[in-house]
């Protein structure tokens, strides 16, 4: 998986210490934006082939290979589902989230 | 000539980026620099792009990741970046950008107006006017000190006249690479793309920051103001050259004083000499930076002419010329205001020779106190 920084935000005393410009004052591995998700893709590794092609495709670079296995990483995934659809096996199922 | 000029003035100021697309009559200056990369002259990434709204892009791009980056253009390509540059204005990244004066289209054109940099006024891009190819090299070196000063932070703009400069031989000192460097060290960003600390830049903002944002550009532009100057003395100090917001010329004791840009200021000069010797209390004040717009400095100057004469060689349609409009907003509020004239010449590069500012000079002589906002001078019949 791909090496998080430590989870760590700008500090700011008030207005006068904002960055100049529109930026996140946390880091992106504090601010997980898989919170947006409304579907979620399960990979059923009984059926994986391991072709890696829902890694090529992910678009947000969520899929990691662990093992020389895709694993999503629901922190950032977003649910956009093209790795489901792309999957030549029908091994990644869609499931709601609550 | 003033496109080498400009390249050798990126050259110096060690730029690390450089997308741009070639326009006529900027294309010497992506030639240039691109050659000075391939022969390993300049260490930096000359990035070929397929337009100038690309061109301005990617020079955001690799502004926002820390590094120093330069592009250049004209007229229809200065419009095609438009938006881009109000990215890199909110985004605050220094990128320096050199635009050549020319005319928009259509009738197409490639002579020299400054309708196409001032069109790009309100973005908030610094804009620098240079009268010469020496003074073009100087203030690309100065532009980078002061846009990645952290109190800015902001991109400027570089203005030459289309051939005039861009395609003019002159003689240009090149300050030693040495010097630059000690006045112009490589640039600290404190904030950018880094992927070791992974922030999102460019987030919507909502109405209660937005507002706040605003106000640290235009504070930043005011800091300028300042910063300009000492990077102008502070450059004259190492280099001998020194510069600063304005140029003035033989204003003490002047009655009447010719307000001018670019090139047009230097032929302005030679014609007050000409009537200081026949003893006419006349004077000049060259705009050399119009944004951040320098009210002290124009207002001291200005505050005891009888008369002031602004030529522009641009328009508003609709309003005036554009310099007049600034200069006489300027003094409106102030307790002191000369009358003061506006005049239009040398569009889409018609020549203002010293025959014409003379008769610009014998018109506002003939008159008390303009008529019209407008005065058109050559004007065919």
């Amino acid at each position: 998986m791909a090496k998080k920084t430590a989870d760590k935000k700008i500090e700011m005393k008030g207005e006068s210490d904002m960055p100049p410009m529109a930026m996140s004052l946390g880091l992106m591995s504090w601010n997980k934006t898989g919170s947006w998700r409304n579907l979620r893709p399960v990979i059923d590794y009984e059926k994986c082939i391991k072709c890696m092609i829902c890694w090529k495709f992910c678009p947000d670079a969520c899929i990691h290979i662990i093992d020389e296995k895709p694993v999503i990483d629901y922190d950032y995934c977003k649910g956009c589902l093209i790795c489901a659809t792309e999957c030549p096996k029908d091994a990644i199922s869609v499931e709601k989230e609550e | 000539m003033g496109n080498h000029a400009l390249s050798y003035g990126a050259q110096l100021a060690r730029v690390q980026v450089i997308a741009a697309y070639p326009i006529t009559p900027q294309t010497e200056v992506v030639g240039f620099l691109s050659e000075l990369c391939a022969d390993g002259k300049l260490d930096a990434r000359f990035i070929k792009v397929e337009s100038e709204h690309s061109a301005m892009a990617a020079s955001i791009g690799a502004s926002a990741t820390g590094a120093r980056a330069f592009t250049a253009t004209s007229a229809q390509g200065l419009a095609l970046m438009h938006e881009m540059l109000h990215w890199a204005v909110g985004a605050r990244l220094p990128v320096v950008l050199g635009n050549i004066n020319r005319a928009m289209g259509p009738p197409w054109t490639i002579w020299t107006d400054q309708n196409d940099s001032l069109s790009q006024r309100d973005t908030g891009l610094m804009q620098y006017y240079c009268e010469s190819n020496q003074e073009v090299l100087d203030t690309v070196i100065q532009a980078y000190k002061v846009s990645e000063h952290e109190e800015v932070l902001l991109p400027a703009m570089i203005v030459l006249d289309a051939f005039v400069l861009s395609h003019t031989s002159e003689v240009v000192d090149m300050p030693e690479q040495e010097l630059v460097d000690k006045y112009l060290p490589p640039r600290k960003a404190s904030y950018r793309v880094d992927p070791q600390e992974p922030h999102a830049f460019g987030n919507l903002t909502a109405p209660d920051r937005y507002f706040e944002l605003r106000y640290k550009i235009e504070r930043s532009m005011r800091r300028a103001e300042g910063l300009i100057k000492e990077a102008g003395e502070e450059f004259g100090k190492i280099f001998g050259r020194h510069y600063g917001l304005i140029e003035t010329h033989q204003l003490e004791d002047a009655e009447t004083i010719v307000v001018a840009t670019a090139t047009i200021a230097g032929t302005a000069r030679t014609v007050i000499d000409e009537l200081r010797e026949k003893g006419e209390r006349y004077g000049l004040v060259r705009i050399r930076v119009l944004r951040p717009f320098p009210f002290d400095e124009i207002r001291q100057a200005l505050a005891k002419a009888k008369k002031v004469i602004v030529i522009d060689r641009n328009i508003s349609f609709g309003y005036s010329g554009i310099f007049f409009q600034e200069v006489k907003a300027a003094m409106y509020n102030q307790p002191q205001r000369p009358p003061i004239f506006g005049y239009i010449a040398g569009l889409g590069g018609r020549d203002v020779t010293p025959g014409v500012i003379m008769e610009i000079i014998d018109d506002a002589r003939s008159k008390e106190k303009p008529i019209e906002d407008i005065n058109w001078i050559g004007l065919k019949p």
